[in-house]
C-alpha cells in the first residue's frame, strides 16, 4: 500500500533522515520505534507533506506522494493525526469534524459523524463545545475522529499515547486495534515500545535518522537489543 | 441640544459604515497571514473608481435605468473586479514572500499600494472625479432629525454585508477553514483543505467588501482622487487595531468608533483638523492600556 524508498530529509541542511525504506502493506498496523529525535516524527510529517523531502520516493497505491501537495494526499486517502494533536482551539468538536470531511461529500456528512460519534460518545457529548476546553485524551479522540472524517484508508499517528493517563491510552489502542480489524491500515509512530509492540504486526527500529532492525513484532520482543534499548531491559 | 447630538450620530454610523467594511479586510487577512495588507487602502480606492466607471457606463445607457439598478449594476461590478484584482496581489506581490521575513511583505504591500495610487494617477490623470448624484439626498425630516434616503442605504447595506459575514465565518465550511488557518495553518492541509484557496477567498472577500465601501463612499462624498485611499486606509486600519486586528466584530466596532471620532472631534475641539490627532491619540493610549484592541484577542476569535 505504500512504499518508502530511500528518502532524505534534512532541516537547514542537517539530514534528519538518512536513506529510510520501508513498506506498509493493506491491513497492517506497521510501527515504528525509536528514541526521542531518532526521526520518527518527520517521517510523519514527510509522507502527508508538511516538510519537503530531500531525496527518495513514496508510493502510495501505485502514486508518487512526492510531488502532490498535502492537501491532495489526504484526498488520496492518507491521514495524519498529528503529534500534539493539532485541534482547532477555535472551533467546536462538532466544526472541527465537518472541517476534515472538507473534500467529501454532503451527503455523507450525517452518516460519517453518526460513526465517528459511535467510536467516540464522549465526542457526541461535546460536540458543541470548543475545542480548546477538550481534555487531553477528549483531544485525542476528536483529533482520531478528525482523520476518520477523511475517510482515510491509511492512518498515520503520531505518538497517540502522549501525555494520556493509561486508561485513556488503553481506549485509544483499543480503537485503533478495531478500526485495523475494520480494514484500515495503521502507520504507528510511539515512544511507548512495549505499547506499540503489542498492538502492531510489524515493527521497524529507528535511530539516528536510519532504519537499524525490523521485523514482525513478536520477534523483535524477544530482540536482546530491542529489550535493552527500548523495553526497559526486562 | 438632543436633535444636534442624534444628528451627529447618525452622521457618525453613515462614516463608520464605511470604515468598518475595510477595517474587515485588513482584520481579516491580519487573521489568516498575521499580516497587514497596507495596500488594503488603495484597493478601496479602486474600488470606488470602479464603481464610479460602472455608474457612468449604466448612466450613459439609453435605457433610463432605474436608479436602484444602477446602483446595484455598479456594486456588483465593482465587488467583483475589485475582488480579482485582491486575488492577483496576493498571488503575484505577496505568496512568493510567504516564507520570506515579516518585514518584506510589509514593504511590498506598501509598494502595491504606491503601484495602485500611481497607476490610477497615470491613466486619469490628478484631477479629482465626481460621483453622480444615484440616490436622492432630500433630507425627510423626521423627528427634529434629517435623514436622507442614501444615509438609510448606506446604514442598510453596511448591515446586510456584516450579517451575512458573521453568517460566512461561523456558519460555513469556508468560514471554518479560515478559522482554523487563523488557529493553526500548518494542521489545516492536513484536513483536505488547500491553504492557498483560503486565502485567496480571504483576499477576494475583504476587497469585494472594501469595493462596496467605495461605491458607499463615493455616494456619500463623491469627490474621488487618486490618493483618497491614503487617508481613509489609516482610519480603516485604526479602526481594525481598535476593535483588535483579527477579530471580525472588533473591526466592525472600530469602524464606528473611528466614524464617531471624526464627527464628534470638530464638535469638541475647534476644528476638523485636529481628527487625525484624536485618532492617532487614541490608537496609541490604546496600544498602551489595551495592546489587543477592545474585543480583545487576536485571530478570529470564538465567536
Amino acid at each position: 500500500m505504500l512504499e518508502v524508498d530511500n528518502l532524505w530529509i534534512s532541516y537547514d541542511r542537517i539530514a534528519a533522515l538518512r536513506g529510510v525504506s520501508f513498506t506498509v502493506q493493506k491491513g497492517e498496523i506497521v510501527t515504528l520505534i525509536g528514541a526521542n529525535g531518532a526521526g520518527k516524527t518527520t517521517i510523519l510529517r514527510a509522507l502527508s507533506g508538511l516538510v519537503p523531502a530531500a531525496r527518495g520516493r513514496v508510493t502510495f497505491e501505485g502514486e508518487d506522494l512526492l510531488s502532490l501537495p498535502a492537501h491532495v494526499r489526504v484526498r488520496r486517502g492518507m491521514a495524519l493525526v498529528p503529534e500534539g494533536r493539532g485541534i482547532f482551539g477555535n472551533l467546536t468538536v462538532l466544526e472541527n469534524l465537518r472541517l476534515a470531511a472538507y473534500t467529501r461529500r454532503r451527503q455523507d456528512l450525517e452518516r460519517d459523524l453518526a460513526a465517528v460519534f459511535g467510536i467516540f460518545p464522549r465526542l457526541e457529548e461535546r460536540r458543541h463545545q470548543w475545542g480548546n476546553t477538550l481534555s487531553g485524551g477528549e483531544q485525542q479522540m476528536l483529533a482520531v475522529g478528525r482523520a476518520l472524517m477523511t475517510k482515510a484508508r491509511l492512518l498515520l499517528l503520531d505518538e497517540p499515547s502522549m501525555g494520556l493517563a493509561p486508561v485513556l491510552v488503553q481506549e485509544i489502542f483499543r480503537v485503533l486495534r478495531r478500526l485495523n480489524e475494520a480494514g484500515t491500515t495503521i502507520l504507528l509512530v510511539e515512544q511507548n515500545a512495549r505499547l506499540a509492540l503489542e498492538v502492531a504486526h510489524r515493527a521497524y527500529v529507528l535511530e539516528t535518522g536510519q532504519i537499524t532492525l525490523s521485523g514482525p513484532c513478536d520477534e523483535l520482543r524477544h530482540h536482546p537489543k530491542v529489550r535493552e534499548a527500548y523495553l526497559g531491559g526486562a | 441640544m438632543f436633535p444636534i447630538i442624534a444628528q451627529n450620530i447618525l452622521n457618525a454610523l453613515q462614516l463608520g459604515s464605511v470604515y468598518a467594511l475595510i477595517a474587515l479586510g485588513y482584520t481579516m487577512v491580519y487573521g489568516i497571514l498575521t499580516m497587514i495588507n497596507f495596500a488594503h487602502g488603495d484597493i478601496f480606492m479602486v474600488g470606488c473608481y470602479l464603481s464610479l466607471a460602472a455608474a457612468l457606463f449604466l448612466l450613459g445607457l439609453p435605457l433610463h435605468l432605474p436608479a436602484g439598478l444602477i446602483f446595484l449594476g455598479a456594486l456588483l461590478f465593482s465587488m467583483l473586479l475589485t475582488a480579482i484584482l485582491g486575488v492577483a496581489i496576493e498571488r503575484l506581490a505577496y505568496r512568493p514572500l510567504r516564507q520570506a521575513p515579516r518585514v518584506s511583505a510589509v514593504i511590498t504591500a506598501l509598494g502595491v499600494g504606491l503601484f495602485l495610487e500611481n497607476f490610477t494617477l497615470a491613466i486619469l490623470g490628478p484631477e479629482p472625479r465626481h460621483f453622480p448624484p444615484l440616490i436622492a439626498m432630500t433630507p425627510w425630516q423626521v423627528g427634529g432629525l434629517s435623514l436622507t434616503l442614501l444615509q438609510l442605504l448606506i446604514l442598510i447595506v453596511t448591515a446586510l454585508i456584516l450579517v451575512l459575514l458573521d453568517l460566512l465565518v461561523r456558519r460555513t465550511l469556508m468560514g471554518m477553514a479560515m478559522r482554523a488557518i487563523s488557529d493553526n495553518r500548518p494542521i489545516v492541509p492536513l484536513m483536505g483543505v488547500s491553504v492557498d484557496r483560503v486565502i485567496s477567498f480571504t483576499f477576494a472577500l475583504g476587497s469585494a467588501i472594501a469595493a462596496a465601501g467605495g461605491l458607499l463612499y463615493g455616494l456619500a462624498y463623491p469627490v474621488l482622487d487618486p490618493y483618497m485611499g491614503i487617508r481613509i486606509g489609516w482610519w480603516a486600519f485604526i479602526s481594525a487595531v481598535v476593535g483588535g486586528i483579527g477579530n471580525i466584530r472588533g473591526a466592525m466596532l472600530g469602524g464606528f468608533i473611528l466614524g464617531a471620532v471624526e464627527i464628534l472631534t470638530p464638535m469638541v475641539l475647534p476644528s476638523s483638523t485636529y481628527r487625525d490627532f484624536v485618532a492617532f491619540s487614541l490608537l496609541l493610549l490604546l496600544l498602551v492600556f489595551k495592546p489587543t484592541g477592545l474585543l480583545g484577542r487576536p485571530l478570529f476569535e470564538r465567536v
